[in-house]
């Protein structure tokens, strides 16, 4: 099977999985596994920008998603009174001085002497990061002691969530400037070990830096782009609604608010896969994977390769903050501690290289597939132990322990996955065309 | 006079020896990243849990034998069921080249392959790692925790700062330059270690003089198994062992095999020492230190920490960045990658 026959069978395939979960198990159990589907497919196309299109091995795309996430808090949640009045002088300070520190970094490199570039930017940079500790740290307790058990941080502006989503963009994107200003021209390993770093500091800061984010006490209760469950329930339509179709009014209120949250992703997924495929198609997309595939060759062609790498690494990262903010709107709160690699960097790649990697079809087939199989290998996993464990006596250790260890299946099933692909179908499930 | 020594017993105590027991512990780790990086050229972003395989294996049969009795006190049982953790982590390594590296091998498949397929590894080992122990902190160091107390170094020297050195540390720091010492020798002297270096140097060249390349990769494979292990069981005793932890231990494992030159062993030992040093130095707070050097009325006010102790990511990888921007091949000029 070839070309579009088999993205529909695939694609129709994925359709019937998710639609045997709502009418075996339920129909908010299905939705539930769609909208995270939806974002794991957004998240998925921001990897296969950045690894198809171009071949940049970026894994701390954790990073770039708690940035995402953080500028939901950050726009939608009400300002905390008197926290600007406590720490707003101080924090205008601190981010003067970040802006002078990297002038006088930038200036320093422009003109001192070759010899001394790098000490000399060492230095300035120094200065600059005490002359900044010296403001960010007072501003920081002043606003931390504010109420600390229940706000204790800056809160947001309080603007519409959704407005969020293009934030958290444009916060992923600029983080990902200044990294890849840094960090691109590395080789791929390097690279890939330099972005492992930056995801792991953005997560401490995220962690400890209380006044912007509340750190490990979490935010929650972050506004919602759609109605409230309980609103709904008591709604005369939606009782009317839950009568017509056989089921109770907070079943139908579940599902209500669901689809909206899946019609809102569903919209910023058709744009999203809009954008890029028609990138993919134009001569920047052709030239992209003209740098991917012989980078000396479009080098020699006269192709910047460095900046069109780091063009490329802001809009891939781009994307995928703007799925982090999804991510958070949906959770209803932001949970530092909860970001591990291996969920929000790792699967997100098993996504797209079992999709098929420079095929935004193949990255969003990858995203519903392994979403699916990730939320389903968890029950799976439990009745493959409880059956093992069925010989076992009610109260012996090993039981115990079988049942315990059965939620890592699903690690080893992902590895297998990936493995068995990058074996078997090296291409993935929808490879890319490679025509004339 | 009395305020210097106070001032430096403290540095001691609070940097010096952990930096060092730490940066033993990175060193032994960048030793067995590099020497994958040096004969199959690749990243292995699976050798952080490589590593906390080979210790929840030290640490079961730890348990075994505390259980059953047998101890070598005051030296920590671990040591005793080391071995076992080798060969565990051997085992576990060679099989996973025969299924999984090997094929991309003989394919000559680019290193960005290899790495993808190490974070299938990543997976799958982690998975193994929680199967068998749990993703919970494990205990097991015994014997005498210290060879040094707090409170004799007082009385012995008259000071008010007390220096304490753990029994880990001391034994991380005795492992770690036998084991060096060993793999130094073995590198060097044998003919499979030479045979190794060769590989190395130039495959095709290697193959030529008939050097069997299974040979060597197999060799390999035990090695770093064996590293990283032994990294691992240091670790785990002078902290605790929780199998997460070791997957972020891979960055500044990283850093170290960079910033000393991928590729060369000696450079992965330079490179965990000054990584581990600038991260102690840099996220330790001066407060106590300059209390006792300057004059009263100068004593700071803050803590005198460069960065919380949170950021130490951040020293590796700031010091790594430095390194690919002034000087790419690492101190001892190893491969770019």
């Amino acid at each position: 099977m070839s070309g579009p026959l088999r993205i529909v069978a695939l694609y129709g395939t994925m359709a019937l999985l998710i639609l045997a979960v709502g009418y075996f198990q339920s129909w908010t159990v299905a939705l539930a596994i769609l909208n995270l589907s939806l974002i794991s497919a957004v998240m998925a196309l921001g990897v296969n920008i950045q690894w198809g299109y171009a071949g940049l091995f970026n894994i701390g795309i954790m990073g770039f998603a708690a940035l995402g996430g953080v500028a939901t808090v950050l726009v939608s949640m009400p300002p905390v009174e008197g926290a600007l009045a406590a720490g707003g002088v101080n924090l205008g300070l601190a981010a003067l001085a970040i802006v002078l520190t990297l002038a006088a970094a930038l200036f320093v490199r422009e003109r001192a002497p070759a010899h001394l570039r790098v000490q000399a930017g060492l230095a300035t940079i120094l200065v600059g990061y005490f002359l900044m500790r010296m403001f960010l740290d007072p501003a920081s307790d002043a606003i931390e002691a504010l109420n600390p058990s229940a706000a204790g941080y800056l809160g947001g502006l309080g603007l519409p969530v959704l407005f969020s989503w293009l934030v958290g963009g444009v916060f992923a994107a600029g983080a990902a400037y200044l990294v890849g200003k840094l960090t691109l021209g590395l080789k791929s390993d390097y690279l890939a070990i330099a972005t492992i770093g930056i995801s792991e500091i953005i997560l401490a800061m995220l962690k400890n830096e209380n006044w912007l984010t509340r750190g490990v006490k979490n935010v929650t209760s972050i506004p919602r782009p759609v109605p409230n469950e309980r609103d709904l329930q008591a709604a005369a339509w939606v009782i009317d609604l839950a009568d017509r179709f056989g089921t109770t009014a907070t079943t139908a209120a579940a599902v209500i608010v669901r689809l909206g949250y899946a019609c809102l992703f569903l919209a910023v997924l058709a744009v999203v896969f809009w954008l890029s495929e028609r990138a993919l198609k134009s001569p920047w997309g052709r030239m992209m994977r003209a740098i991917r595939d012989n980078r000396d060759a479009a080098e020699a062609m006269g192709k910047d390769v460095n900046r069109r790498h780091l063009q490329v690494f802001v809009l891939g990262s781009g994307v995928v903050g703007i799925a982090g903010a999804m991510l958070v709107t949906l959770d209803g709160q932001f949970t530092p501690a909860g970001y591990n690699p291996l969920r929000y960097t790792f699967l997100i790649w098993v996504m797209v290289i079992v999709g098929g990697s420079g095929n935004n079809w193949g990255a969003v087939l990858g995203g519903f597939l392994i979403w699916y199989v990730w939320i389903m290998a968890e029950p799976a996993g439990a009745l493959l132990m409880s059956s093992l464990a069925q010989g076992l006596p009610a109260d012996s250790w090993f039981r115990a322990h079988l049942m315990q260890a059965a939620p890592h299946l699903r690690l080893f099933l992902m590895g297998l996955i990936l493995l068995s692909v990058m074996r078997f179908a090296p291409r993935g499930l929808i490879p890319e065309a490679r025509g004339r | 006079m009395t305020d210097i020594l106070n001032a430096f017993v403290l540095l001691a105590n609070f940097v010096l020896i952990p930096a060092l027991a730490y940066g033993a512990q990175l060193a032994l780790g960048a030793l067995g990243v590099t020497l994958i990086y040096a004969v199959l050229r690749f990243s292995n972003l699976a050798h952080g849990d490589l590593m906390a395989f080979g210790t929840a294996i030290v640490v079961l049969v730890t348990w075994w034998l505390q259980s059953s009795g047998i101890g070598i006190a005051p030296l920590p049982t671990a040591l005793l069921a080391l071995p076992v953790g080798i060969l565990g982590a051997a085992a576990l390594a060679l099989i996973t080249d025969r299924l999984v590296y090997r094929f991309y091998r003989r394919q000559r498949s680019p290193g960005v392959t290899f790495v993808m397929a190490s974070v299938g590894v990543m997976f799958m080992y982690n998975a193994i790692t929680r199967f068998i122990i749990g993703p919970d902190d494990r205990r097991f160091e015994d014997g005498g925790r210290f060879v040094v107390r707090v409170p004799e170094f007082r009385e012995m020297t008259g000071l008010s700062e007390g220096l304490a050195i753990r029994t880990s540390q001391v034994i991380t720091l005795v492992v770690m330059a036998v084991v060096t010492a060993a793999v130094f020798w073995f590198l060097q002297k044998t003919r499979t270690g030479k045979a190794m270096r060769a590989f190395s140097d130039n495959e095709d060249l290697a193959l030529l003089s008939g050097i069997n390349p299974d040979r060597v990769v197999a060799i390999t494979w035990i090695l770093v198994a064996a590293l990283a292990t032994i990294a691992g069981t240091l670790y785990g005793l002078d902290k605790s062992f929780r199998p997460f932890i070791y997957f972020q231990l891979l960055l500044p494992i990283f850093a170290s095999a960079i910033v000393g030159g991928i590729g060369q062993p000696f450079g992965a030992i330079v490179g965990g020492f000054i990584i581990a040093f600038s991260e102690v130095m840099l996220t330790y707070a001066y407060k106590g230190f300059l209390a006792y050097l300057l004059p009263q009325e100068w004593a700071p006010a803050g803590l005198v920490q460069m960065l919380g102790t949170d950021y130490k990511f951040a020293v590796s990888f700031i010091i790594l960045v430095v390194v690919l921007l002034v000087r790419p091949t690492g101190i001892f000029r190893g491969k770019v990658i």
